[in-house]
């Protein structure tokens, strides 16, 4: 097998970097970094098959805040609390995707139906702020100290760093394999013409609820993910339309078609934040926003592919030559 | 009065008609513009964000006075319109549908921000407090009649600019088939540029009745934006006649929602029965069952 040295090469890297650099800020954006790669990811195993879901900040949503709940109400570990914050994002995955794929909802209806669950999400974590703390925010409890495998809680940057490496590698491969499997080629030829596809054999609803049920599962897992290592999550920050834009617009500025597009993605928006933050401090509040909106725009016009995408694309032409 | 009829809840349903009024003709620009140029503007409500803000600094900075205020405010916005199709939707218009979308989710990003940035995260408002009418002891508020009543003016002309220029008539023929008009010797690009700027103007009109009632904030846009689409989408994309019904529809349920339980209840019923009606009507509320 051709290639991938590369990868090996890289992979030990990422992995060996804790050990030698261990300065707790730049780890603390990396772990960063990576699960939100793993979120754009999720939204990408579905996104790219013109399945464009503004519905996305609602699965995160519930997977941080069922977890939470179920750990500080009942005691559920999270090893348990995770999988039923899975499975509750499912159900409603399923809930909104089956009809939707029923009755046709595609393009411009799935974009605002998607939209409308997000935006039902927010407003029911907001609306039972006696419960879930509303828009204040909530915070798991700690356990022994905020270190401990049954609670999944570590204080430690490096282990996150790891754990969240973990979790990332397993979205690419997810996302590799995907693209390698027949659901791809029944995908994208319902992506090309619904009527079509199902004449040639595909049953449509069946392959889109397919696809729609990893990528909300996935994106369940990484709220949850999010909350255990942020220890706090609150409605704006996990839920809502913002959140699901936010997703959209880091996978088409990296590339929705390429493996490693949405981590391009990430890394972009996150060091662009970031740095915005550092360099104008609070002054700086809003604008990231400002940049992010004008880059989405122009991404959009210019280059719909985004950075990685074109790039390759480029890089095939000249190697071609 | 018999018991059944409630005093609270007829309050309520009085209030849900004069909120439908608004939210009415914010669904009328958005139907517009997605009727004519088959573009959905994500950046609706914050379009009506700037309108508020420039109200506010209008009428309580630069103490104009309301009438003039709102005419600019009208003019502003809907030349805002008018640039908003000229920067980003023109060069997307060929493209897929979901670009056009996301790009306009990108001038979402960019005006909430922006107004962040030159305007603060403050509450402000004008600072006036319309009286307050009282009858059989229910309290409706003059600012909720006047926007009501100015809705419903602002739909009316638009209904006779649509039905009686000739502007208006090749509006309504763009509307129905967008290949054959140019064909026909319409100048698509100018319907377009005249429509984005009337679909501004209502956002304009939509603003100076709106910051009677709310505070502006850089996301108020949040609050309006997705009901807005919701109530487009239940009508019928571009359904004019189904998203008037479907935001009254919608402001009773926000409404009568919000008078048991709190007011984002109201929303969220509104949202789950969005959720409900589209599996029913998945082609809107007056579309016949295919």
């Amino acid at each position: 097998m051709k290639g991938w040295a590369p990868w090996v090469i890289a992979g030990a890297v990422l992995v060996a970097l804790p050990f030698v650099y261990q300065a707790p800020y730049p780890l603390h954006i990396m772990v960063l970094i990576l699960i939100w790669s793993f979120v754009y990811t999720s939204w990408s195993v579905m996104g790219r098959f013109g399945l464009v879901s503004l519905g996305h900040g609602g699965f995160f949503g519930i997977g941080a805040y069922v977890n939470a709940l179920l750990w500080n109400y009942f005691h559920v570990t999270p090893w348990l609390g995770i999988p039923v914050a899975m499975v509750a994002a499912v159900a409603v995955a399923l809930a909104i995707a089956y009809p939707c794929s029923r009755f046709r909802i595609t393009g411009h209806y799935f974009a605002l139906v998607t939209l409308a669950l997000s935006a039902i999400v927010l407003q029911v974590i907001t609306a039972t702020r006696d419960t879930t703390g509303g828009s204040l925010g909530y915070t798991p409890e700690s356990f022994h100290g905020g270190n401990s495998i049954y609670a999944l809680q570590s204080t430690g940057k490096q282990t996150w760093y790891l754990v969240a490496l973990g979790i990332w590698a397993v979205g690419l491969l997810i996302r590799w394999r995907v693209d390698r499997s027949m659901l791809r080629y029944a995908l994208e030829a319902i992506a090309e013409d619904e009527d079509a596809a199902g004449a040639a054999g595909v049953h449509v609803t069946v392959e889109k609820l397919k696809i729609t049920v990893l990528s909300a599962a996935m994106t369940a897992f990484a709220g949850a993910i999010y909350c255990q290592y942020q220890m706090f999550i609150s409605p704006d920050t996990v839920s809502g339309i913002s959140v699901s834009l936010q997703m959209v617009f880091a996978v088409v500025v990296g590339g929705i078609y390429v493996l490693l597009g949405p981590t391009v993605g990430a890394v972009i928006t996150i060091v662009l934040a970031e740095t915005l933050r550092i360099s104008f401090g609070t002054a700086a509040l809003g604008w990231d926003n400002v940049v992010y909106g004008t880059l989405l725009v122009v991404f959009i016009i210019f280059l719909p592919q985004g950075l990685l995408g074109s790039a390759q694309a480029r890089w095939a032409v000249a190697r071609r030559g | 009065m018999p018991d059944i009829f409630d005093i609270y809840l007829l309050e309520a349903l009085i209030n849900g008609v004069l909120l439908g009024g608004v939210l009415a003709l914010l669904a009328l620009g958005l139907n517009l513009i997605f009727g004519v140029i088959d573009v959905v503007w994500i950046c609706y409500a914050e379009l009506v964000m700037l309108g508020m803000y420039g109200m506010y600094y209008l009428f309580s900075v630069y103490h104009v006075p309301y009438p003039v205020a709102a005419v600019l405010c009208i003019a502003g916005v809907g030349a805002l319109g008018l640039l908003l199709h000229l920067l980003v939707i023109e060069p997307v218009l060929g493209k897929a549908p979901i670009n056009q979308l996301l790009a306009t989710g990108g001038v979402l990003f960019f005006l909430q921000s922006a107004a962040t940035v030159m305007f603060g995260i403050d509450f402000r408002n004008l600072g006036v407090r319309l009286p307050v009418l009282e009858v059989h002891d229910m309290f409706i508020s003059y600012a909720r009649l006047l926007a009501f009543g100015a809705a419903l003016t602002g739909m009316v002309a638009i209904y006779l600019f649509l039905s009686r220029t000739y502007i208006g008539t090749a509006i309504r023929a763009i509307a129905q088939d967008r290949q054959i008009m140019p064909l026909m010797g319409v100048d698509s690009r100018r319907i377009y540029l005249v429509t984005s700027t009337i679909g501004g103007a209502l956002a304009g009109l939509a603003a100076c009745l709106l910051v009677l009632q709310y505070d502006v904030q850089p996301f108020i846009g949040l609050t309006f934006g997705p009901i807005t689409f919701m109530i487009c989408v239940l009508g019928g994309l571009g359904n004019m006649v189904g998203g008037f019904v479907a935001s009254f529809v919608f402001a009773e349920i926000i409404s009568v929602g919000g008078l048991y339980l709190d007011l984002e209840w109201g929303y969220v019923f509104a949202f789950v029965f969005f959720v409900v009606m589209m599996f029913v009507r998945p082609r809107g509320l007056l579309a016949r069952r295919l």
